[in-house]
């Protein structure tokens, strides 16, 4: 309906008219009908517009015919709307109800990366495994995944397997986690993680019940001494609360782990954007993990684990004050279990200290002994002002772990065939009171395309970002780094051009999306500096070895043209100096040597 | 074996001697610019300061190296068997040196440039002999030729060519001069000159007109500068007046270009005076003007600052000073503007009373 609007909407002058004349929701419905006489009806005045100025308001009319024609079509179709009723406050209060959550999401699916069966297919399994190596890593096991993806017996349906060696899930968790809507761990910390708000798997669950009608089924064992548990699970999208369709246990002779299976609408496809490059990318920012993965073809791939080194675990932490908005505060301030507002300050917070609570307490000019609760209700404005007029300590940063350059440059290597690699590690940084630290790598050279821009990798906490790569804060850092500086091509505002392949890892406790669908970074300013700052010492070095590597190249073309010249100078002083033809033989021999001793 | 032949010989052995040491030969020109260039008052022209370029046989060089070294064992040739070649022919002979053949003419004449700088002699000495025609003279002088087969003497009377005039040859040492005439006019413009032939100026002014068409080739000045020595005649220049006149064609005239130092000793006239026009007659004669181009400005402020020939001339840097100041500059021909022969009823006559008025 809404395509069909726009077209409309930018037919010109003569359907606005319309849009004055007619509610709505009428002109909606007949727009689609009536395109072919607005159109008629536009050119009939466009003639008579030639014809003379006075002709004018003519046209006007004959616009308006159309249009009244048009809502006479409405009206026939629609009997009896022609006046609409206004309702009352009972009939109003009689359609004012609860809406779900999931019924919620059910309507912008696309708010979480379900836009279309191409992109579900991707967020499906990205969902799968972003759990499974957060599980896994969580409990310090060396993540083995397992991706499938079979054709169904319908056509345009795919089953998608995702399969762990991780620690697997207690049986009375399972319906919570796979079938209830924004129901997880990771939500209510600050901790780094790839997943952070609790929707995704059970989201993709939710998908494959809604263009399939068939349940998501869930296989999970915690120990080798105990049974596998077998589900199929439904949501129910109303109360956003999980149906059990099967619930028994079963045989798997792994020693635990969990497998997600979901058979949902879907399109398959290579290239950019695919399911393949989400998995090569995963590959490269995680090179701890082992990949499987299976086509629908049956063509089997396998991301070898280069590092059997897990990722460095990370320490939760408190809220930073700075990050806080007034509602969270508020919020904080009625749930907390300290009896003073002093306490609540230094016992709810990081880097809040007794001394610095106080201060906090004097600006916003309560006492520092005030019960919280009141606090919430009366002052909170107050003292949120008062926070941040209050110089505190940056959040502190070991609750980062950052891939290290080590193992960007394991993982590139990997997955990529170039001549020059580089990588660099920032030191942490804070953007609104939230610890962050960016990494980058280079690839260069090698079998990389010469044509074209340079290849991006985004990853936020490990999670390559495939899509909406313009609104990223990463691509902002990049299109205003000077590549030309570092001896690359670069076009006013675009990318660098060259045999590149640039990545950007984000690592934060709270990594600031800007859609639920966790697509791009938003545009803090911090972050878009120390990603430039890290691109920038990247291309340093990428510029020594690119400049090292010209330098050589023209010495080599150099040699060739030595040799063109050096006869003729032979030839000239046998002429001259009446000389045999051995006599300038050595000649040639000995300058050569003379001008090759000296280019080095 | 000539002199010449000598001097490229011994030039190629000491490039030989050093690559056979194992060390990159080195050839050392004199620097061709004002900045390489005095001037001597006694001597009369600009002079060669010292200062050298040395080419070293390089990456960078090793082109240039070479072309020059096959350009030198040309030379040689040519002076061994007493040919000539003018620079355009030379540029074809390279045509068969592939890869280091020339690919325009500009290139191999400055190579050729640079090996007369070498060696300092006149390109004529090393066979090279210029495209360009010398300059026309008319009025009392008698030329003695030979007959280019018999070398029989040959007299041309200069009187006696009509509305036309002599052609100076290319190379001039060979000429013998009789002349009762009492100086030497140099004019700019093939124009003026044609007027004053026509009106038979030399006839009233009992003297021996020159044209040199822009700046005088070299075989003009060099032929210019016997008449002045042999016959002990007095030279004027009558020019345009605009920095080009002034410095491109009279000062080349009198003391000899920076670009050819090494041969100024030669193609110079250091008697020469200048007549006009100057920047005083353009007011005295109310005469049109034309404002001074960005160029024109550019040359005289160089002039000014750089010529060592302006440097040491304080009427010159006066009248170069005068002309920026008015902004104009004034042709010969500009007298037309008050009657086509003005220049011979007045202009010339009054010039010659004031002798003053002339500029060094």
């Amino acid at each position: 309906m809404s395509g069909v609007r726009h077209v409309v909407m930018s037919r010109g002058p003569a359907p606005t008219y319309n849009e004055g004349t007619e509610p709505m929701g009428k002109a909606r419905k007949t727009r689609a009908k009536s395109k072919s006489k607005t159109k008629a009806a536009k050119k009939a005045g466009k003639k008579k517009r030639r014809t003379s100025k006075k002709a004018k308001p003519k046209t006007k009319k004959a616009g308006s015919k159309a249009s009244k024609k048009a809502a006479k079509e409405v009206v026939e179709e629609t009997p009896g709307k022609e006046q609409p009723r206004h309702s009352t406050a009972e009939d109003m209060a009689l359609r004012q109800r609860e809406i779900s959550v999931a019924e919620f999401f059910t309507k912008n699916r696309h708010l979480l990366g379900f836009d279309n069966p191409r992109k579900a297919l991707l967020t499906t399994i990205k969902e799968g495994v972003d759990n499974s190596l957060d599980a896994c890593e969580e409990a310090g096991i060396l993540p083995e995944v397992r991706v499938i993806i079979a054709h169904s017996k319908e056509e345009d349906r795919f089953r998608v397997t995702i399969e762990d060696n991780g620690p697997g899930i207690l049986e009375k968790q399972i319906p919570l986690i796979f079938a209830k809507l924004l129901y997880g761990s990771k939500f209510h910390r600050l901790k780094m993680s790839r997943g952070q708000q609790g929707i995704g798997i059970s989201a993709a669950g939710m998908y494959g019940q809604l263009t399939t009608g068939k349940p998501i089924s869930i296989t999970s064992k915690i120990s080798r001494n105990k049974p596998a548990h077998y589900y199929e699970l439904e949501i129910d999208t109303k109360k956003n609360e999980p149906r059990i369709i099967l619930d028994e246990t079963v045989e798997w002779p792994v020693q635990r782990g969990t497998k997600v299976e979901i058979e949902l609408e879907a399109k398959f496809q290579k290239g950019r954007q695919s399911v393949e490059e989400y998995i090569e990318q995963t590959a490269i920012a995680n090179p701890h993990v082992s990949l499987q993965f299976v086509t629908p073809d049956g063509e089997k791939k396998k991301y070898k684990r280069v590092s059997d080194q897990l990722p460095f675990q990370t320490r939760e932490i408190k809220p930073h004050p700075y990050g806080v908005e007034l509602g969270v505060l508020i919020k904080m301030l009625h749930d907390t279990q300290a009896r003073t507002l002093q306490s609540f300050l230094h016992s709810d917070f990081s880097r809040v200290s007794s001394r610095v609570a106080r201060m906090v307490c004097e600006k916003a000019n309560v006492s520092e002994r005030s019960r919280p609760s009141r606090i919430a209700r009366q002052e909170a404005d107050n003292l949120f002002k008062a926070i941040n007029q209050t110089k505190i300590m940056n959040p502190s940063t070991d609750c980062l772990s950052p891939i290290g350059e080590e193992l960007i440059l394991a993982g590139l290597k990997k997955q990529i065939k170039a001549d020059f690699f580089t990588a660099v590690t920032r030191p942490p940084a804070v953007y609104r009171g939230n610890p962050f630290q960016i990494e980058a790598g280079l690839a260069y050279g090698g079998s990389l395309p010469v044509e074209g821009l340079a290849h991006v990798l985004r990853y936020a906490n490990r999670v390559p970002l495939l899509y909406q790569q313009s609104a990223c804060a990463i691509t902002r850092s990049l299109l205003s780094t000077a590549w030309r500086n570092y001896a690359l091509q670069q076009s006013a505002g675009a990318l660098p051009s060259g045999p590149l392949v640039i990545m950007v890892h984000m690592a934060s406790v709270w990594v600031p999306f800007t859609s639920e669908s966790k697509e791009a970074i938003a545009h803090y300013p911090e972050i878009i500096k120390e990603v430039r700052l890290a691109l920038q010492e990247c291309g340093r070095k990428l510029a020594k070895f690119v400049r090292r590597r010209r330098k050589a190249a023209e010495s080599e073309r150099k040699k060739a043209y030595i040799q063109h010249y050096i006869p003729h100078i032979a030839i000239a002083l046998r002429e001259m100096l009446e000389l045999s033809v051995r006599q300038e033989k050595t000649m040639v021999r000995q300058l050569t040597d003379v001008l090759e001793r000296s280019r080095s | 074996m000539s002199k010449v032949a000598n001097q490229i010989k011994q030039t190629a052995t000491l490039v030989r001697s050093r690559i056979q040491r194992r060390s990159k030969p080195t050839l050392s020109f004199p620097l061709r610019s004002l900045s390489n260039v005095k001037y001597h008052p006694k001597k009369g022209f600009l002079e060669l300061k010292g200062k050298k370029k040395i080419r070293t046989l390089t990456v960078a060089t090793v082109k240039t190296f070479a072309q020059t070294l096959r350009m030198m064992s040309q030379a040689k040739t040519l002076v061994e068997d007493d040919e000539i070649m003018t620079k355009r022919e030379a540029y074809y002979v390279s045509k068969n040196w592939d890869d280091a053949r020339f690919d325009e003419q500009p290139e191999s004449d400055t190579v050729i440039d640079d090996i007369e700088a070498l060696f300092e002699v006149n390109r004529e000495q090393l066979g090279f002999i210029p495209e360009e025609k010398g300059g026309e003279i008319a009025g009392k002088l008698i030329v003695i030729d030979r007959e280019s087969d018999g070398g029989r003497p040959l007299r041309i009377d200069c009187t006696k060519f009509g509305s036309g005039a002599y052609s100076i040859p290319i190379s001039v040492e060979h000429l013998k001069f009789e002349t009762k005439a009492r100086f030497v006019l140099a004019i700019e413009t093939a124009g003026m000159f044609q007027r004053l032939v026509k009106h038979s100026y030399w006839r009233k002014a009992n003297c021996i007109l020159v044209s040199m068409g822009g700046v005088p080739t070299r075989a003009c000045r060099r032929f210019i500068r016997r008449l002045a020595d042999e016959l002990k005649l007095p030279v004027y220049a009558f020019v345009d007046c605009d920095p080009y006149g002034m410095f491109n064609i009279y000062r080349t005239l009198k003391v000899g270009s920076g670009n050819a130092a090494h041969i100024n000793r030669y193609f110079c006239v250091p008697n020469a005076r200048f007549l006009g026009v100057t920047p005083q007659d353009i007011i005295n004669y109310k005469l049109p003007t034309h404002p001074l181009k960005e160029v024109d400005v550019k040359r005289a402020r160089d002039a000014l600052k750089n010529d060592p020939f302006v440097q040491h001339y304080k009427p010159w840097q006066d009248a170069i000073r005068q002309l920026l100041d008015m902004g104009v500059r004034a042709e010969q021909q500009a007298f037309a503007v008050h009657d086509l022969n003005y220049v011979i009823e007045h202009y010339l006559p009054e010039k010659f009373a004031a002798p003053k008025t002339f500029l060094p």
